[in-house]
């Protein structure tokens, strides 16, 4: 009998599996994860879990007898009131209660869970979309670099000193020169003194022989390795490091909100579900993205998130402070030539009728030349329901950002009255688009 | 009763256990198994393994290596997920049929599950893999693991060449027709040249035996003319008809690469490996049941389980041989388990107390005394359907309160037939040997022709038993893989048995560029 331990071997046999079966049901997760993403929090929008897949869209078909046809038998047990000839009305699924029949690999189930990681489910989650082409140019362009390794130099500066290779060129030239070693010598040394001890060693003329043998022998191993160096300038080298252009790996995402009275509950929650998303979706370009929340009435202010979503706030509107204050921040904060900078305006389209041409001409000259992408949307109030014929007036604010854009501004506007139209719509502005068209709607 | 020697003290104590008590444990169970239950088993290799490997093993139909296809991970993350929500615990073994006899057992079992995964895997899985005859017909325990080893290189390198895509729609048309893809009967054997010469010289010894000049004068038949038909040659040519529609594709599927001929072969190898399994699966776990039973009860006689862990054991040994009724909402078909293990125990019953009924109706085995002849004996010589035909007593059909229900789906109501009284034995016996029939379970679908001369049409024919169709939709997606393999249109008749008149036609014509180059 041999007993083996397996529980060392390498786990995660099934993930080429795994990821056959993901690529085939791809479609179906997509779904399940958009449905799922629908009906969880922001707060862990971005985690993995678990998603209910359809059985049917994967199923292995084989030759099996349908129910319903030709004449079957079951048989049970725990027979307590039957006897021969009983009839027995027929069970609403038609089989007799017999799982006798049940399918060879319990098909049978509806749907079931399937749990995914966090990467994957974001991975799908944000499939085909893609930062405006505007980022790219931007990456291109950065300036800083980075140090990468790139191999050993023979010069350098001592802090450089790679102490590894230095030895190890080292070791190998004292081989190769057949540097004697330090317990080679010190042999010698014993020998030569315990024959020095015998009383006897100067009339034995043997040992006289051997001793002066001995003697040469040190001397010429002495002389060697005073000739040989244990390190020599040619052993040394040095790291050697290659400026890389490092591509700007850092985002900065700017929240404007309009927080006055107009600005229901329900409006602010869309908002936050759009910021989540675009949260999210930075992050996985970005290895490090900064917040910042503006929320402004007729003045504006940088506050925390806590603040900026719950805190109610009393005014009257006035767009422009908001960006005034984002340009504020900016300027001390967020140098564009390191930051990517992206800015996310919620509003319910309100502005104050003077502040309308001094919020196009801010945008237009100090915001979006800093910023990779300005989206602005403009949320509703849901169960908004206009009598049939009715037809809305664009918003004060839309009507000058529409302006703004058609000057060819990289601004994206969209409307969102209910829940279910931000994922579509945050598709829609990141949907991957042929080189050369334009970010915006 | 033979005398008990109680040993000094129990093998272990609580419920950590470590290897060198694994080491005791198979020792001591061996004494049991081999000494006194007179098993005969492969050698064994019991592997420790941890959670997520089971899991690993459960979706690889339980073996420890196997090609790469989604269906497996499709398994794999329902099992996960149904386990991580704790509808569904995990096997506490699973055993391989290979020699050696690999058993798997997980890392968080404790001492008292250890020695009956031992008992149960190891000795009582193992000696019924070595001994049955539908295994030793069927599979190549020696070489099983080297053939998988072969299949999971040969398709991995398949994707390499041929793209994974290619080879996934080969292995899902191949996996749709797997339970058609088995050799039911064995065929014969090419007789190698050591036998053939013997015959030849037996039959030449029996010649000159029987050698009578006169035989010479009698006037003989005309030769009969050559009157098989060039339909019939073809057929013959074709082996048709045939069950086994993978090995029908693979011999002679027209437009298949060798690659794709090597592949169906795999597939079809496989799902001849399992197939005794699928025939056996109660009375194998009746037999594992019963010697599990048997070596855990000496082994607590001799002292050597504590009675806390003979308890533990109790616990899960009713667990596992429950069986509920039909009204119940655990219920599931019957639990192979509870029935295997009932049997078993019944017949040792008979073996050793016999009523008068036994008497009447087991008389080769009431009363025989040595129960453990007769059931190393069943164990090596059925099947499913034969067991229970021949074992299943009146008093367990009385005990289990079996009873047969007929579904005609002509009539509203379903039917009484057989319940547990003297007339209903012999047909719950039959009824229940039934269920456990391949040749009734499975549906009887030939390849009856080929339109050689024309369109190449192939012509398969479904004789439906008692009237029973197939699944519409999934019968029309078989069909369809079946079509791409075959490379031409494919038509499948429904026949009814008893007046062949056709009862349904389905009809697939092959998609292009799925298998077939372009």
């Amino acid at each position: 009998m041999h007993i083996v331990d397996r529980r060392l071997n390498p786990g995660g046999k099934n993930l080429a599996n795994r990821q056959r079966f993901m690529r085939r049901a791809k479609s179906l997760i997509r779904k399940a994860v958009h449905d799922s993403a629908a009906n969880r929090s922001i707060k862990d929008a971005d985690q993995g879990g678990e998603v209910a897949l359809p059985t049917h869209g994967m199923h292995e078909p084989s030759f099996r007898r349908a129910a319903g046809t030709g004449i079957r038998e079951h048989l049970l047990p725990g027979n307590k009131r039957y006897i021969e000839g009983d009839t027995i009305p027929r069970p609403e699924d038609g089989g007799g209660g017999g799982g006798s029949e049940g399918s060879p690999d319990g098909e049978g189930q509806d749907d079931f869970r399937f749990a995914l990681s966090r990467d994957e489910f974001v991975e799908l989650f944000l499939e085909d979309l893609e930062l405006p082409d505007l980022a790219k140019r931007k990456v291109t362009d950065a300036e800083a670099v980075s140090w990468q390794r790139a191999g050993y130099a023979v010069s350098g500066s001592p802090a450089n000193l790679a102490l590894m290779r230095t030895v190890r060129n080292g070791l190998s030239r004292r081989i190769a020169l057949k540097r004697p070693k330090a317990d080679e010598i010190a042999r010698l040394a014993a020998e030569i003194e315990a024959l020095e001890a015998d009383p006897a060693h100067d009339d034995d003329p043997a040992i006289r022989t051997r001793l002066a043998e001995l003697r040469a022998e040190r001397m010429r191993l002495e002389r060697k390795l005073s000739l040989i160096p244990y390190i020599d300038p040619l052993d040394v080298r040095y790291r050697r490091f290659d400026p890389v252009p490092k591509p700007v790996a850092q985002a900065v995402m700017f929240c404007l909100m309009d927080v006055s009275g107009s600005m229901t509950e329900h409006m602010k929650d869309l908002a936050k579900r759009f910021y989540a998303l675009l949260y999210i979706f930075l992050r996985r370009r970005y290895k490090h993205v900064d917040v910042v929340f503006i929320r402004h009435t007729h003045v504006a202010s940088e506050v925390d998130e806590e603040t900026f979503f719950h805190s109610p706030e009393t005014g009257g509107t006035v767009v422009s402070t908001a960006l005034e204050e984002m340009r504020r921040v900016v300027k001390d904060r967020y140098d564009p030539a390191v930051w990517n900078i992206y800015a996310a305006q919620a509003s319910d389209g309100d502005n104050t009728a003077s502040d309308n041409e001094r919020t196009a001409r801010m945008l237009t000259d100090d915001i979006l030349p800093v910023c990779q992408y300005y989206a602005y949307l403009e949320v509703g109030r849901d169960a908004e329901h206009f009598p049939p014929g009715f037809m809305r007036r664009d918003s004060d604010l839309w009507q000058t950002y529409t302006a703004v854009q058609r000057s060819g501004a990289p601004l994206a506007m969209r409307k969102v009255t209910h829940r279910r139209d931000i994922y579509p719509v945050f598709r829609e502005l990141f949907q991957k688009k042929p080189a050369g068209a334009e970010a915006g709607a | 009763m033979t005398v008990i020697l109680r040993a000094d003290r129990p093998l272990f104590e609580g419920a950590d256990w470590d290897f060198p008590l694994i080491d005791r444990v198979h020792e001591a169970v061996e004494k049991v198994g081999l000494g006194e239950l007179g098993l005969s088993i492969y050698p064994n290799q019991i592997e420790v393994i941890s959670t997520e490997q089971m899991l690993d093993a459960y979706s690889s139909v339980g073996m420890p290596l196997f090609y790469k296809h989604w269906s497996f991970g499709k398994h794999f993350a329902r099992n996960e997920a149904m386990y991580r929500a704790g509808m569904q615990g995990l096997a506490y073994e699973i055993v391989i049929n290979s020699n050696p006899c690999i058993s798997y057992i997980m890392e968080e079992n404790t001492a008292m599950m250890q020695t009956l995964v031992i008992a149960h895997a190891a000795f009582g899985h193992n000696h019924f893999f070595r001994n049955n005859y539908l295994f030793q017909q069927w599979t190549d325990a020696d070489g099983i693991l080297d053939y998988l080893e072969f299949a999971k290189t040969y398709i991995a390198q398949c994707e390499e060449r041929y793209g994974e895509t290619a080879v996934e729609h080969l292995l899902d048309a191949a996996h749709a027709l797997m339970s058609h893809g088995v050799h039911r009967f064995p065929r014969r054997r090419p007789a190698d040249l050591r036998s053939e010469e013997r015959r030849s010289r037996e039959r030449r010894e029996h010649e000159e035996r029987v050698f009578n000049d006169l035989w010479r004068t009698v006037p003989g038949k005309e030769k009969a003319a050559e009157d098989k038909t060039a339909e019939e040659r073809r057929r013959a040519l074709l082996e048709l008809p045939q069950e086994n529609i993978l090995y029908f594709l693979e011999k002679t599927a027209p437009r298949l690469q060798p690659w794709q001929r090597e592949i169906l072969r795999i597939v079809r190898q496989v799902a001849q490996y399992f197939y005794p399994q699928s025939q056996t699966k109660l009375m194998n776990e009746g037999c594992a049941t019963y010697v599990h039973y048997r070596i855990m009860t000496r082994l607590h006689e001799t002292g050597q389980l504590t009675d806390g862990a003979m308890m533990e054991f109790l616990k899960s040994h009713t667990n596992v041989v429950f069986q509920p009724e039909y009204d119940d909402p655990r219920y599931s078909g019957i639990n192979p388990y509870a029935l295997g293990f009932a049997m078993m125990e019944d017949i040792s019953r008979i073996c050793r107390e016999p009523t008068a009924e036994d008497r009447n109706w087991f008389p080769a085995i009431a009363g025989v005394g040595d129960e453990m002849a007769v059931l190393r004996d069943v164990w090596a010589n059925y099947r499913d359907e034969s067991f229970v035909l021949q074992f299943l007593s009146p008093r367990l059909i009385r005990h289990f309160g079996l009873f047969n229900v007929v579904d005609d789906a002509n009539e509203s109501e379903l039917r009484v037939q057989a319940i547990h009284d003297e007339r209903g034995y012999r047909r719950i016996q039959q009824a229940l040997a039934r269920q456990y029939d391949v040749a009734w379970t499975a549906p009887d679908i030939q390849v009856v022709d080929v339109n050689l001369a024309t369109d190449r049409k192939l012509i398969l024919h479904h004789r439906a038993l008692n009237r029973v169709l197939l699944d519409e939709k999934d019968a029309r997606l078989v069909l369809q893989h079946l079509a791409d393999l075959w490379g031409y249109d494919v038509v499948m008749k429904e026949i009814d048995p008893g007046t062949d008149g056709v009862l349904k036609e389905h009809a697939a014509s092959p998609r292009a560029g799925i298998l077939q180059a372009l």
